[in-house]
C-alpha cells in the first residue's frame, strides 16, 4: 500500500501537463493528386515560408516533376535567382542571425507534415491573431507565443482571439481561446484563405513524403501480384499435401 | 543429368552437401499436424533475410554522423533508386520481426514447446530475442530524430541507475556524458556488424538444437516414439516438400500483410515509426512524452510501474531486466508434464489468455502518458506478469490435465 501511495504522488506532476489547453484541430481535408492545388501550395510556399524556412530536402526539379511543372516554369516563377533547378529548397538566412530575431533558428519544413501531421498545420495556419504584447505583434492559438509573425497577414486580414473564462478542474482560472473575430479584412475572404492555407498544407505533405502517391499506387500492383501468387501457392500446397490427409 | 549427378558427387567427396540437405529438409520428420502457429518460425527466418539484405543497401547511403544522419536518411527516401522502399521496408521488418517473434513465443508456450527435451532450444530463443531487442534499441537511434535521441537517452540513463558502477557504466555505453556523435557511431557498430553476427550464430544454433532433438507439435507427443519398420516416425512428413510447400503460403499471406503497412501506412499511426522522429534530434528541447516502438511498451510499462525508492530508479531497471531473465527459466518454472494446451487444464487456459491479455494491455499503458490510474493498471499488470510464471510452478499440484493421445490428432 505505501508503495503505491509513493507511485501515485510521482505520477502527479503529469497531471498538470496534461491540463494545457489547446484548439480543436480542423481537418485540413488535402488532396495530394490536385496538382493545381500543389502549384498554389507551392506558390504560397516560395512568397510566404521560404523567407525564413527551408525545405533543404526538396529538390526544386523533382518538386515541379511531382506536381506538373516544367523546369522552365520552376525556374520562372518558384526561384530566386542564382539557384540551380537541381539544387534543394534552401535559404540564406545565416543559422546565427536567425537565432538573434526569433530566438530559435526556424526549422527546416521538409518533413514538418510527417511530425506535426497535416491537421495541425492547416488549423496552425488559420489560427494567428493580434496580441500586441508579442514581438512582431502576432500570437497563435495552436501554438502559443510561436516566435514567427503571422507572414500571410496580408491575405487573410487581421483577426483579434475571443477568449472566455473558465474555472477548471483545479479550481483555477484560465483564459482560453474560442473563436476569432475579423478587425481588417485581407485581400482574401474567409474561404478563398481557408483554401489557400489548404493549398499551402498540401504542398507541405507533398514535400513532407514526395514519394507517396507514387507508393500507394505501386501498392496496389504489388498486392495484385500477391493475390495471384497465394492462388498458385495454395494449389501447390494442396496437390503435394493431397497424399497426407 | 549424369552431368550434374557427377558434380554433385564430386562436391559430396569434399562437403556434405547431400547429408546436410537430407537432414534438414528432405529427411528431416516433422510432426503432420502443424497448424497455423507453426508458420512464425519460417518467417521470423525470413524476415532476417530482409534485415540483412535490406540493412546492406540502407548502409551505402547512410551516414552515421550527428550533423549528417538525419539529412542522409532523407536522402535516401528522395534521391536513392528505390531508397524509400528499400528504408520502408526496414522500418516495416524491425516491427514485423517483433511481431512474428512474439507469436512464434506464444506457440511455444501454447503448446508446451519449451519442456524437456527442448529446452536449449527456448534457451537459444530467449538469447535471440534478448540481442533482437538490443540490436532494434540501437537501430533506432540511428535516423537520429527526436524520438531515436530522447529514448535512447532515457534508456541509457536507466543503467546509471544501477548502485556503484552506474553512472561509470552510462557514460562508458555512451562514449560521452550525454548522447552525441560519439554514441551515434558506436551505436553504428554494433547495429550493423556486432549483433548482426551473434544472431546468425544464435539462429543457427536455435535450429540446430530444433532438427537434433524434433519438432513439437500442437499435440504436445513425441512422434519419435512411434516409428515404422522404415524407422521413420509414423506421424512424421518430410520437411521438404510437404512444409517448403505450405510455408511458402504462409510466406506470400505474410508479404500481403506487410505490404498492406508498407505501402500504405509505413508509419502505422506513429506506432512503427514515431511522428516525433521526423524533428531532428536535438539535445536542448526535451519532447513532452518520450515512448518507445510498441514492441518494447510491455517492458517499459513494467519500468516505469515499480516505484523509486529514494530516488533511485534501480528497482524499476532491475524488474525490466527480470521480466526478460524469467522467460529463460519457464521450462523448469512450469513442472506439469502434460505439455500442449490442449490436454491442459481449464486453469493453464485461463493462466494463459490473462498472460497474453495482460501483455497487450501492458504494451498500451507503457505507450501513453501515465495518469494514476494507469500507474496502478501498470503495477497489477506487473505482478499478473511475474505471477503467471510463478502460478505456473504451483499449477500441477491441482491441475485436471486430459488423458494426451499416443498418436497425433489431425
Amino acid at each position: 500500500m505505501r508503495k503505491l501511495i509513493i507511485a501515485l504522488l510521482f505520477t502527479l506532476p503529469s497531471l498538470g501537463m496534461a491540463a494545457s489547453s489547446y484548439i480543436p484541430l480542423e481537418k485540413a481535408n488535402i488532396d495530394l493528386r490536385d496538382q493545381a492545388s500543389l502549384q498554389r501550395g507551392a506558390k504560397l510556399f516560395v512568397n510566404y515560408c521560404m523567407g525564413c524556412h527551408s525545405a533543404q530536402y526538396q529538390r526544386y526539379n523533382r518538386m515541379g516533376r511531382d506536381i506538373g511543372l516544367t523546369d522552365e516554369q520552376v525556374r520562372d516563377n518558384l526561384m530566386f535567382a542564382g539557384d540551380q533547378v537541381g539544387d534543394t529548397m534552401t535559404i540564406a538566412m545565416p543559422a546565427g542571425d536567425a537565432t538573434s530575431w526569433f530566438g530559435t533558428p526556424p526549422p527546416d519544413l521538409s518533413v514538418i507534415s510527417r511530425s506535426h501531421g497535416v491537421d495541425w498545420i492547416y488549423t496552425y495556419l488559420k489560427s494567428f491573431y493580434v496580441d500586441e504584447s508579442r514581438p512582431f505583434g502576432f500570437n497563435n492559438a495552436v501554438f502559443p507565443d510561436v516566435g514567427m509573425p503571422h507572414t500571410m497577414w496580408e491575405l487573410e486580414g487581421l483577426k483579434k482571439a475571443v477568449t472566455e473564462t473558465v474555472i477548471d478542474a483545479d479550481g483555477d482560472e484560465t483564459t482560453r481561446i474560442i473563436g476569432f473575430e475579423q478587425v481588417k479584412p485581407g485581400k482574401l475572404n474567409a474561404n478563398e484563405f481557408d483554401q489557400a492555407a489548404r493549398d499551402l498544407t498540401n504542398f507541405l505533405a507533398y514535400t513532407g513524403e514526395p514519394i507517396r502517391v507514387e507508393r500507394e499506387r505501386l501498392g496496389i500492383w504489388v498486392l495484385l501480384f500477391l493475390g495471384v501468387m497465394f492462388i498458385f501457392a495454395y494449389l501447390l500446397k494442396k496437390e503435394y499435401w493431397r497424399d497426407i490427409h | 543429368m549424369s552431368m550434374m549427378n557427377q558434380l554433385l558427387g564430386w562436391v559430396d567427396a569434399r562437403f556434405p552437401l547431400s547429408k546436410m540437405w537430407k537432414e534438414h529438409l528432405s529427411e528431416y520428420y516433422a510432426p503432420k499436424n502443424f497448424n497455423f502457429w507453426y508458420f512464425f518460425g519460417s518467417l521470423a527466418l525470413l524476415v532476417l533475410v530482409i534485415q540483412i539484405v535490406t540493412g546492406i543497401f540502407l548502409t551505402m547511403s547512410y551516414k552515421p554522423d550527428g550533423e549528417l544522419a538525419f539529412g542522409s536518411v532523407e536522402f535516401i527516401m528522395r534521391d536513392v533508386e528505390w531508397g524509400w522502399l528499400i528504408r520502408y521496408m526496414h522500418t516495416t521488418g524491425a516491427s514485423a520481426f517483433f511481431a512474428v517473434v512474439y507469436l512464434h513465443m506464444f506457440r511455444a508456450m501454447l503448446y508446451g514447446s519449451y519442456k524437456a527435451p527442448r529446452e536449449l532450444i527456448w534457451i537459444f530463443g530467449c538469447l535471440i530475442f534478448l540481442v533482437l531487442m538490443a540490436e532494434a534499441f540501437f537501430g533506432y537511434l540511428l535516423p537520429w530524430g527526436q524520438m531515436s535521441y530522447w529514448g535512447a537517452q532515457v534508456i541509457i540513463n536507466l543503467f546509471q541507475a544501477i548502485p556503484f558502477i552506474g553512472p561509470e557504466l552510462a557514460v562508458w555505453i555512451r562514449g560521452d556524458f550525454v548522447i552525441s556523435d560519439a554514441s551515434l557511431n558506436r551505436f553504428f557498430a554494433l547495429h550493423v556488424i556486432a549483433l548482426p553476427i551473434v544472431l546468425l550464430g544464435l539462429v543457427v544454433a536455435h535450429i540446430i538444437a530444433l532438427h537434433e532433438v524434433g519438432s513439437n507439435n500442437p499435440d504436445g507427443i513425441e512422434i519419435k516414439k512411434h516409428k515404422g519398420p522404415d524407422g521413420k516416425p509414423l506421424d512424421g512428413i518430410p520437411f521438404h516438400p510437404y512444409y517448403t510447400v505450405k510455408d511458402i503460403v504462409g510466406v506470400v499471406v505474410f508479404l500481403m500483410v506487410f505490404s498492406l503497412v508498407m505501402f500504405f501506412a509505413p508509419e502505422m499511426g506513429g506506432f512503427f515509426i514515431e511522428h516525433p522522429n521526423f524533428i531532428p534530434a536535438d539535445p536542448m528541447k526535451t519532447p513532452e512524452h518520450i515512448a518507445p516502438v510498441w514492441y518494447f511498451t510491455p517492458y517499459y510499462a513494467i519500468l516505469a510501474a515499480v516505484p523509486a525508492i529514494g530516488g533511485s530508479a534501480f528497482p524499476g531497471v532491475a524488474a525490466m531486466g527480470a521480466a526478460v531473465v524469467i522467460l529463460f527459466f519457464l521450462p523448469w518454472l512450469d513442472r506439469q508434464p502434460v505439455k500442449s494446451i490442449r490436454y491442459r487444464g481449464l486453469c493453464y487456459k485461463v493462466l494463459l489468455f490473462g498472460f497474453v491479455a495482460n501483455f497487450i494491455m501492458l504494451g498500451y499503458l507503457g505507450a501513453v502518458p501515465p495518469t494514476p490510474v494507469k500507474t496502478l493498471l501498470a503495477q497489477i499488470g506487473t505482478v499478473y506478469y511475474f505471477g503467471f510464471f510463478f502460478a505456473l510452478w504451483f499449477l500441477p499440484m491441482f491441475e485436471k490435465t486430459k488423458p494426451v493421445p499416443e498418436r497425433v490428432t489431425s
